[in-house]
């Protein structure tokens, strides 16, 4: 589980995170939702420790991992696996390399031990056999799910997935959200996902943090959104005509 | 000012974190090899051209502007020689590298910064200053003296070539000016200024990389700032080390 404290963030006179306080617990998909520039990017980058909160406590299984030098969190972060919104994979390694990066940097399995379990997570995300291509050869669909394949090599307790649909036929986006479902239920991982996508709010919002100007404004799960009066939620999850429609035929 | 000092405090808490122990150095030793084949090997061409036909001209401009009936012809070859190894072959060949492969390692790292492969790095773990820079680091000061001597070994092939075809001078002359008043501490003086010149072209290209912004437009303005940056640290550099190892 990760539990944050009143985490606030300034950059400048830009007060981008006030107070937030909130649970994600383990086996869940946490999702994070919020417009563009409401700090949902720099909440993540905090909870992964690449931006450093200005007050509040982000706790790792009850472990403040705010307070810990880079030893600890190093510890830490070895236990996380992260699906960045362009995906982030090293362009001049093949997807076998890049998948096999973290066991080649942090265990000692042997070659065949790690090329077992390259295989093993890229027939997970169903990409078998691509082994030896480049992810410049790759759509962006395949480089969604060989960062996942990346992010599960080294059976993470916690997963981070930023914008994981960005730039995604419909179809695809689907696929990726089922895949990270499976994987939060089947390994019991707490899941973090940062997301516009209203689908996916719908379909695997376990538990769904709304976070409007910097601030926690609404919590909830994927049937309480459907049925909310936070007009700041309804104007952010209804914004088209055609979800307004649909929202008036929820309600009737 | 306060900006470059601001720089400069920056890059060195960036050495600090920099050599610090590798995560694993199987994979450290990996990296050092596609970094001398990427920084080193690949610029062989590019230096033996430039060598070549720097010592080509400086073999020529001596010979055509020895006027003086009292200075003998193999002065032609000993000032080549000492031109090339005390100045042209380390300083000259320095900054045509600055160019080279400092815009490629600034531009590399820049846009692995832009495309948050360095965030995906450091998320899992590891230590993305040393994962990345220290290879480049040792990888051009290992090799880049031997471009030196490389570059050195052509420039006079290059003065020879240049003095046959003109006939200005003879081999033997010319091989007799080169080893005349020979000193082995010239070139250990080339070597350690080669040195000093890797170290600085690959930390302050990668220091312009690691600390870009985001985009494109920073990725090449990071690259041409780097490449700036080295040339001048390497003129700057030069003055102090020749003062203090030749005076």
């Amino acid at each position: 589980m990760i539990e944050l404290v009143n985490i606030n963030k300034t950059f400048g006179d830009n007060h981008v995170l006030k107070n937030i306080n909130t649970k994600f617990e383990k086996g869940r998909v946490n999702l994070i939702i919020g417009q563009s520039g409401s700090g949902k990017s720099v909440l993540t980058k905090c909870i992964v420790g690449l931006h450093q909160p200005d007050t509040g406590e982000i706790l790792y299984d009850a472990r403040n991992f705010t307070t810990m030098d880079r030893r600890e969190k190093v510890d830490i972060r070895r236990k996380i696996g992260m699906l960045f919104q362009g995906s982030a994979l090293f362009d001049s390694l093949t997807v076998e390399e890049n998948v096999m990066f973290p066991l080649t940097m942090f265990t000692n399995m042997t070659k065949k031990e790690r090329l077992d379990r390259v295989n093993f997570c890229l027939d997970r995300v169903n990409l078998s056999g691509r082994n030896k291509l480049y992810p410049a050869e790759c759509s962006g669909g395949m480089q969604k799910r060989i960062a996942i394949a990346r992010a599960i090599a080294m059976n993470p307790e916690y997963l981070f997935c930023d914008e994981p649909n960005s730039g995604l036929d419909p179809q695809t986006a689907i696929v990726i959200d089922n895949l990270i479902q499976e994987l939060t239920y089947e390994y019991n991982i707490t899941t973090v996902v940062i997301t516009h996508d209203m689908n996916s709010v719908i379909e695997i919002g376990d538990h769904i943090l709304f976070i409007h100007q910097g601030n926690n404004w609404w919590e909830g799960n994927k049937k309480d959104i459907l049925t909310t009066d936070n007009q700041e939620i309804l104007d952010f999850v209804y914004a088209s005509d055609f979800m307004k429609e649909i929202r008036s035929h929820l309600t009737k | 000012m306060l900006g470059l000092l601001q720089n400069i405090g920056k890059y060195m808490l960036m050495l600090w974190v920099v050599f610090s122990k590798p995560e694993k150095w199987g994979v450290f030793r990996r990296r050092l090899f596609d970094e001398i084949e990427l920084i080193g090997l690949n610029s062989i061409p590019i230096v033996g051209l430039m060598s070549f036909f720097m010592g080509a001209v400086i073999a020529l401009q001596t010979a055509s502007n020895m006027d003086s009936p009292w200075l003998p012809e193999y002065t032609i070859g000993y000032i080549t020689r000492s031109s090339t190894i005390l100045e042209f072959s380390p300083t000259i060949i320095s900054l045509i590298l600055a160019g080279k492969v400092g815009s490629n390692v600034a531009s590399e790292i820049g846009t692995m910064k832009s495309s948050e492969q360095i965030d995906a790095l450091e998320v899992m773990g590891v230590n993305s200053l040393s994962y990345l820079i220290l290879p480049k680091v040792m990888g051009a000061v290992f090799f880049f003296p031997v471009l030196i001597i490389f570059s050195m070994g052509l420039s006079l092939v290059g003065g020879w070539v240049s003095l046959l075809l003109s006939g200005l001078a003879s081999t033997e002359t010319y091989v007799y000016g080169i080893r005349s008043w020979f000193n082995f501490s010239d070139i250990t003086y080339a070597l350690t200024k080669t040195v000093v010149f890797a170290f600085l072209i690959v930390s302050i290209a990668s220091f312009y990389g690691y600390y870009t912004k985001s985009g494109a437009v920073d990725v090449g303005k990071s690259a041409t700032r780097a490449v700036v940056s080295a040339s001048i640290a390497i003129l700057i550099a030069n003055f102090f080390l020749t003062q203090m190892i030749l005076l």
